[in-house]
């Protein structure tokens, strides 16, 4: 199936909006993307009239051309009949925002969708769902714009069983600067399931990560889900919900018993080489690293501080994750030392953690960071960095960006997240160098890098 | 693929909803892994004449198709050390509901694992191995695939597996035969993949392994309803 034509519509008919209350969730649909988007937008509801000065179309196959995308907002029982209408008028896919399906006990209602999308090819998302939002071409999510924050253009895409979970990753993709390709929420996932947008989003050239957030897969889904990953050339990260036991369930084997369901979810996976995030706080830190580096490390780590605090928690949480923080060799402790300001060589610990001590400034970290990218033993630099240190200037961020791309080693960042430091901050995140609000933040970015197993 | 003895041991087993020690361990072995030499009978002369020829010590076991968990209900007798102790143990056994004969094997040593495999929902079948024994269930010492089962899948099992220094010569004791668990968990892997519609999960427990290789030293296949 082409989904090219519901991601990056060049027109959409919404079907079921309300000639009267302005809050109906078609109608903020119709709005957003009539005010905000530059696709044409046709409003559709079989009463016909004006909305807004527009006319009301009543029915699809009225709209003088063939939409890309028609969007659903019709009670369950009707849903199949618009389908159907939607499939004649020749428009390129659906998005079925409606409930009442399957997760209410219609699940004869959906047979007949997917029955209907199948025999024509027809891709449609849902039921049940907030659909897509495709920066800078749609978004059918029927929440005001004002009440979210959208992340920035980027090349991350994420997929979510559930609407609510996914924009709450919308907003931290956005506070964290990992800007998104496309999202989206795929509901009761009738006839598009996750491995259809995997195989869709490994050839797509906007997206470097692909994300999901899965509840569960249906009945050998997951053996198909993951076989696919195991091809696909980019990163692939799941977040699973529903890990605990079901209690009381009782089993014959002891290899039932033991081989619960999250098991063999979490081993499956890393088996295929898919990194899983375990919490939200590791989906967005993974997501922001391997979206800059799609690169595979041991998980060697060198880090830079200031702070020797910030070194010993920094080894710690390494240690913890399975990352390594080998000793610094002698000559070029050394050697790093007779680089650095001469304030700073004589007091500097230099073994790792390198601490350059409160006396630093942003020649020393450069100068560290330009040695610990040339060590062989060293796969990624860890930089912690406290903006209150008086040598530290603002341009720090973007001059060891340019330390990574001249030196081709991965460099993630951890920077306090206070509005004062914001410019540090973009200096790394827009020249895409990662970087965390927290230590295991960072430590959690070069994880990920150990995690991901390229095909 | 499945021969007509191994589909015929399953076709017997169906009904009842699991395959008796006995019939899973044949299975097992036509399918390429390990298994003691045994005999089931229900006759103490026989079983008296086997334990003879194999040499004691020997191990009893109650065959019967209302024991699921032979070890919960007193079902085995290890360690029988000569003609006395297996005529007491048969006597024991023979006394147990649904009895349908003694099985005698001879004692194996080594490390007990546990190898096994279930039809998952969501992934279809997989594989686990671990720390076996009657304390699997304490020591959750277990890893888990995705079957079919490749090389670098059985050697990234074993490597995360706490317990793998034990396989691997713990404190100057001999290692497993890391070779002849490969293979074994190879031919298994196998044998899942062609009885996947039939079967629900199967524990081998214990696997005794040793440096002389891999044996199958109890074996239950549950079958699909």
């Amino acid at each position: 199936m082409n989904f090219q034509r519901i991601f990056e519509p060049k027109s959409m008919a919404v079907i079921g909006v309300s000639l009267t209350n302005d809050r109906h969730p078609a109608n903020v649909i119709y709005n957003k993307n009539l005010l905000r988007y530059p696709l044409k937008v046709f409003p559709v509801n079989p009463k016909g009239g004006i909305l807004q000065g527009e006319d009301v179309y009543t029915q699809i196959s009225e709209i003088p051309e063939k939409v890309d995308l028609a969007v659903v907002v019709v009670r369950a029982e009707q849903v199949p009949d618009v389908l159907d209408a939607c499939i004649q008028a020749g428009a390129g896919g659906a998005v079925v925002i409606s409930g009442g399906f399957a997760e209410s006990g219609r699940g004869d209602l959906q047979d007949r969708m997917v029955a209907l999308g199948r025999e024509a090819g027809f891709p449609f998302i849902g039921p049940n769902c907030l659909g897509i939002y495709s920066p800078s071409y749609v978004d059918t999510f029927f929440l005001p714009s004002e009440r979210l924050v959208q992340p920035a253009s980027g090349n991350v895409a994420i997929v979510s069983q559930s609407g609510g979970i996914l924009v709450d990753q919308m907003l931290n993709f956005s506070s964290e600067g990992v800007g998104l390709s496309l999202a989206v929420s795929i509901g009761n996932k009738a006839l598009i399931k996750e491995v259809d947008l995997l195989s869709y989003f490994s050839k797509d050239p906007k997206t470097d990560v692909i994300a999901f957030y899965v509840e569960g897969f249906g009945k050998s889904e997951g053996r198909d889900f993951v076989l696919a990953a195991s091809e696909c050339p980019k990163p692939v990260i799941v977040m699973k919900s529903g890990k605990s036991p079901e209690g009381g369930r009782a089993v014959s084997s002891h290899t039932a018993s033991l081989a619960g369901d999250y098991e063999v979810f979490s081993q499956v996976l890393s088996q295929y080489g898919v990194v899983e995030a375990r919490n939200q706080f590791e989906l967005v830190s993974f997501c922001e690293s391997l979206g800059c580096y799609r690169t595979s490390v041991k998980g060697r780590i060198g880090i830079i501080t200031g702070s020797g605090g910030h070194g010993a928690m920094a080894v710690d949480c390494c240690y913890q994750n399975g990352l390594s923080v080998p000793p610094i060799p002698e000559d070029l402790q050394e050697e790093i030392r007779g680089a650095l300001s001469r304030s700073v060589g004589p007091i500097a610990s230099l073994g790792n953690p390198i601490d350059l001590t409160g006396s630093a400034m942003d020649d020393d970290f450069v100068v560290a960071a330009e040695y610990l990218s040339r060590a062989p033993d060293i796969d990624c630099v860890m930089m912690l960095l406290l903006p209150y240190i008086p040598g530290i200037t603002s341009d720090l961020g973007a001059r060891l960006s340019h330390v990574v791309r001249r030196e081709g080693k991965p460099l993630v960042a951890y920077v306090p997240h206070v509005d004062k430091y914001s410019m540090l901050i973009e200096g790394f995140e827009l020249n895409r160098v990662p970087v965390s609000p927290a230590i295991e933040g960072a430590v959690l970015m070069a994880e990920a890098m150990r995690r991901w197993k390229p095909c | 693929m499945l021969t007509q003895e191994m589909k015929g041991i399953l076709a017997a087993s169906k009904k009842r909803g699991w395959v008796l020690e006995p019939g899973a361990k044949r299975l097992l072995g036509l399918a390429g892994l390990a298994i003691p030499e045994f005999k089931w009978s229900t006759s103490l002369d026989e079983l008296l004449n086997f334990a003879q020829e194999i040499g004691y010590p020997v191990v009893a076991k109650v065959v019967s198709p209302k024991v699921l968990h032979k070890t919960d209900s007193g079902g085995v007798v290890v360690g029988i050390e000569d003609e006395t102790g297996l005529k007491q143990a048969f006597g024991k056994l023979s006394a147990q509901e649904g009895f349908e004969g003694v099985l005698v094997e001879e004692m194996l040593a080594g490390v007990e694992l546990i190898i096994g495999a279930k039809v998952d929902y969501q992934f279809g079948p997989v594989i686990l191995m671990g720390l076996g024994g009657t304390g699997v269930e304490i020591y959750r010492d277990t890893t888990l695939r995705m079957a079919p089962l490749t090389r670098n899948d059985v050697e990234s099992m074993i490597r995360g597996l706490k317990a793998h220094e034990l396989l691997e010569g713990y404190r100057g004791s001999e290692p497993v035969s890391l070779e002849e668990l490969t293979r074994m968990l190879l031919a298994f892997s196998g044998l899942v993949m062609e009885i996947e519609e039939q079967f629900e999960s199967i524990d081998l427990n214990p696997v005794m392994c040793s440096s002389d290789g891999c044996v199958v030293a109890d074996a239950r296949i549950m079958l699909k309803g």
